[in-house]
């Protein structure tokens, strides 16, 4: 029988000729990725079980990003540790504050990751470098040690979805909302454990930041990981970054897949998701008026360049409504560079919001953006679970860059082409 | 392996962030993490749950984050198994490696109810509620994950050369 594109992968680097889902392996990772809040527990667990050197300095990577620049003491104290071990490991892909970004736009432009790679993560998106043709999967943090001493990591092999794409995408619709739309219809366990994997002649039609944002979802639907098969887009993308050579896994034709989606691009409409789960979504239109308090414009979803660009043409010659805080946050070094030069952060300022260093901040109640008892913030972020931005009645409701900004112009959640058409 | 506690009951998708809030994520200390597990699910956890508890959900408990800070609440607050109709994979296999006890089975978990005392001997797959009577089969771990819980998690499997 034949096999999936994640399965392809998974055998090629447990060194099997085929592998089938539910079949536990053992298998090579090409990179292991922890962040400041992961990766103290594996070095700990590391520490423990007596080890002394990571397998491969090269291969071992940590990105400062969710308390950073650090928030507090004990903040500060995890990033010390995780310096410290870095120094002492030479670990060569170490992010700190001045060159660190959120860790799952900066691997990708850091060239870290190509297409082929088996990637492992202390963090749950891991699973966006699929994007890319990888298979990437979020792990633990006994995971990351175990990693980082051997190299290796144990897998049960998933069985797959998968999603047929065709047409191209409305104006004002980005892959957020079809990644929305897609959970809405599967639900947050409609993939548990399975992969999913994004084909046809609509994949083509997605940028890579579409992509990298659709695939950084995939655990939203419980998936293990999402992928796109490598196209010249993505070869294009891996050159520009300085990417290692690609290694192409197509999935076979008599591959075995649990389900087939079929989604018609043209569609998908400009989608929210309500509290308290990222399933709960709704289109605009039907919703009445849900007023704002805060907006963010970032994290490893949707802070890249392209996301940007999106908010700054809706919020370029307008003002951010009265009552409304809006943040926006750069996800990389680089993004923010590129965006000051193309005259976005000015936009941004102008506008009357805050544009922040890179961090993760906000999106998971970290910093930076936290949300008072009944507050709400329309985000661009991927959880709005209890409490995830501050306040446990505080609500967070999940949209695309296009609808954020449109949602700090108005004050409420709105359908971008609104304010587009005003 | 033989578990027998007092249940604490919870509904479907448990997430990490109520689990241990994301505020709390600046220590891996473990107890500090446990006087925190469940806070904004349920502020009495804290004082309710005892050294044995059994937790008992419905589907994909422990979705979302990556934190490994969620079992390690859970395991350092007291709790001695988790049973649950589903989860969500990280949670599953963070749990594993760290050598906390779960098991997955959808009858048992709709079935038991808060304050039940129920026992479960996870070798033979069988679970029952001591409390009601009712008593349910479930399949035993693959064997690679039974040797990783036999040495007490993956860290000391691998040290064991058991992999
Ligand atoms: S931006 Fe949010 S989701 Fe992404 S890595 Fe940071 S905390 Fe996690």
């Amino acid at each position: 029988m034949g096999m999936t594109m994640t399965q392809k992968i998974l055998a090629a680097h447990a060194g099997l000729d085929t592998v089938r889902a539910g079949q536990l392996i053992l298998a090579d990772v090409d990179l292991v990725l922890g962040n400041d809040i992961t990766s103290p527990v594996a070095i700990k667990a590391f520490a423990a079980a007596g080890q002394q050197k990571v397998f491969d300095r090269d291969k071992v990577t940590m990105v400062m990003d969710h308390f950073v620049p650090n928030k507090d003491i004990k903040a500060a104290e995890q990033c010390k540790m995780c310096r410290d071990f870095c120094h002492a490991q030479q670990i060569t892909h170490f992010y700190d504050v001045g060159k660190m970004g959120i860790e799952h736009a900066l691997l990708p432009e850091q060239g870290l990751v190509t297409a082929g790679d088996l990637v492992i993560g202390a963090d749950s998106h891991t699973c966006t470098y699929g994007a890319l043709g990888a298979f990437s999967t979020g792990v633990g943090s006994t995971d990351m040690a175990f990693g980082m001493a051997s190299g290796k990591a144990w897998f049960k092999v998933p069985s797959a979805i998968r999603v047929v794409l065709k047409g191209s995408l409305p104006q004002w619709v980005s892959g957020k909302d079809l990644i929305l739309h897609l959970i809405g219809m599967i639900g947050v366990d409609g993939a548990l454990y399975r992969s999913l994997e994004f084909t046809g002649e609509g994949a083509a039609s997605l940028s890579v930041s579409d992509r990298l944002c659709i695939c950084n979802m995939a655990i939203e639907a419980g998936a293990k990981n999402g992928i796109f098969e490598a196209d010249e887009l993505t070869l294009q993308y891996l050159r520009e970054h300085g990417a290692a050579a690609p290694r192409i896994y197509r999935a076979d034709d008599d591959a075995e897949y649990e389900r087939t989606i079929e989604l018609d691009l043209s569609q998908i409409e400009p989608t929210v998701a309500f509290p308290h789960l990222p399933e709960n979504v709704r289109r605009f239109g039907k919703i009445g008026d849900i007023p704002i308090d805060q907006v963010v414009i970032g994290s490893c979803t949707n802070g890249r360049l392209e996301d940007l660009r999106i908010a700054a043409e809706i919020l370029k010659g307008r003002k951010c409504a009265e009552n409304v805080r809006v943040i926006i946050i750069p996800a990389t070094q680089q993004i923010y560079l590129d965006a000051m030069r193309e005259g976005l952060l000015e936009i941004f300022i102008e506008s009357g919001a805050v544009v922040s260093t890179p961090t993760c901040g906000p999106c998971l109640g970290g910093y930076m953006g936290i949300l008072a008892k009944g507050e709400r913030a329309a985000a661009t972020t991927n959880r709005n679970f209890v409490g995830r931005m501050g306040h446990p009645e505080s609500e967070v409701y999940l949209v695309s860059p296009a609808s954020a900004a449109a949602a700090a112009v108005t004050g409420k959640l709105t359908d971008p082409r609104e304010v587009m058409r005003a | 392996m033989k578990y027998t506690g007092t249940v604490i009951r919870y509904g479907d998708n448990v997430d990490t962030d109520v689990i241990i809030p994301a505020r709390y994520l600046n220590t891996s200390d473990r107890s500090e993490l446990a006087a925190h597990c469940m806070e904004d699910l349920d502020p009495t956890f804290a004082d309710r749950v005892q050294q044995g508890s059994i937790l008992v959900a419905g589907e994909n408990f422990g979705c979302g984050s990556s934190r490994e800070h969620a079992p390690i609440a859970i395991q350092a607050s007291g709790v001695s198994l988790v049973i649950a109709a589903s989860f969500a994979r990280i949670f599953y296999r963070n749990a594993v490696n760290i050598g906390l006890a779960i098991v997955e089975c959808p009858a048992a978990a709709a079935a038991i109810a808060e304050g039940d005392t129920v026992e479960a001997d996870l070798d033979a797959g069988v679970i029952r509620d001591l409390t009601t009577g009712a008593c349910w089969q479930t399949a035993p771990f693959p064997p690679f994950i039974q040797t990783i819980i036999a040495h007490g998690g993956l860290m000391q499997a691998a040290q064991d050369g058991a992999l």
